[in-house]
């Protein structure tokens, strides 16, 4: 029993400085399960980490057309997904975050997409012709090049 | 013993949820169109597949037509705009679809109201949905 309690302390000391020493682009991967499911047909479910509340609140009242579709939800299922979102959105606790760096407090960004951060990011490592590459198609399609994104990991570039 | 048991329970269980749900849905559709319209004679592959295929233009200027996002051979997988793939639209190749009341009335609402700028007619949706029987 003494050898496997060592162990199981060495391996979790390991993961924790594993944790500490890559904890870059990682981000606390989505948990509910209806969120999940109503935020993740069309695209993947963002973490909600990446916009402030201010963003989400916008985004969950104009549901009706959401960047040129209509995603409306049942009352019931909106206010679940909203509570999430703005309850883990970047400004919620103590830390911004830094995909809140650039963003003034009075601008309500609707696309994680055109963050300061994120558009820095992409630029320094991203050549402009793999975004028309078909199996990326869209900004939104973070997983093309991400492919842990659901997970919360985007340090694989 | 007891594999067996629950190996028997579990293909039970296939066999009931399958068929059961799916015939839910279109008499419901049939009820609601006879209630529009007395005249009403029936759902129609073709009247579907025409509406499937058609350049609606009326709803949001980036959603056209169910071929948007579908393809227009409903047996091969569909894409969304931010680049997700759909299962295939047609029942040979996505058994289970067709099945959920609350899942289809969900998607009609959204994408009919993106695709033709309104909700779909009982009737339209009855159409659609015995095309993609017969698909």
């Amino acid at each position: 029993m003494g050898s496997y309690k060592k162990i199981f302390f060495a391996l979790t000391l390991t993961s924790l400085i594993g944790t500490a020493a890559h904890a870059d682009e990682r981000y606390r991967p989505v948990q509910d399960e209806v969120v999940k499911k109503e935020c993740g047909s069309c695209h993947m479910a963002f973490q909600p980490q990446m916009l402030p509340k201010r963003s989400w609140q916008k985004i969950m009242d104009g549901l009706e057309n959401h960047f040129g579709e209509d995603a409306s939800l049942d009352e019931a299922t909106l206010q679940h997904v909203r509570a999430y979102l703005t309850d883990n959105a970047a400004d919620s606790g103590w830390f911004g975050g830094k995909m809140m760096r650039g963003v003034r407090d009075n601008e309500t960004p609707m696309r994680i997409t055109e963050l300061p951060y994120w558009v820095r990011e992409h630029k320094k490592e991203v050549p402009v012709w793999a975004w028309s590459d078909p199996k990326v198609k869209s900004k939104t399609n973070c997983q093309a090049c991400h492919r842990d994104a659901e997970r919360g990991y985007y340090d694989d570039d | 013993m007891i594999k067996p048991f629950i190996v028997a329970l579990g293909l039970g269980t296939v066999a009931f949820a399958g068929p059961v749900q799916a015939d839910t849905i279109l008499p419901e559709y049939e009820a609601q169109a006879r209630a529009a319209d007395p005249s009403f004679s029936g759902f129609s592959a073709e009247r579907g597949q025409a509406f499937y295929l058609k350049d609606h233009a009326t709803g949001k200027a980036e959603t056209p037509s169910c071929t948007t996002c579908h393809m227009g051979n409903p047996t091969q997988a569909g894409r969304t705009r931010a680049g997700k793939t759909i299962a295939p639209m047609a029942l040979s190749q996505t058994p289970d679809r067709f099945q959920d009341v609350k899942k289809v009335e969900k998607w009609f609402r959204r994408n009919c109201k993106s695709v033709l700028g309104r909700e779909c007619s009982p009737q339209e949706k009855g159409d659609f949905i015995t095309f993609m029987k017969t698909q």
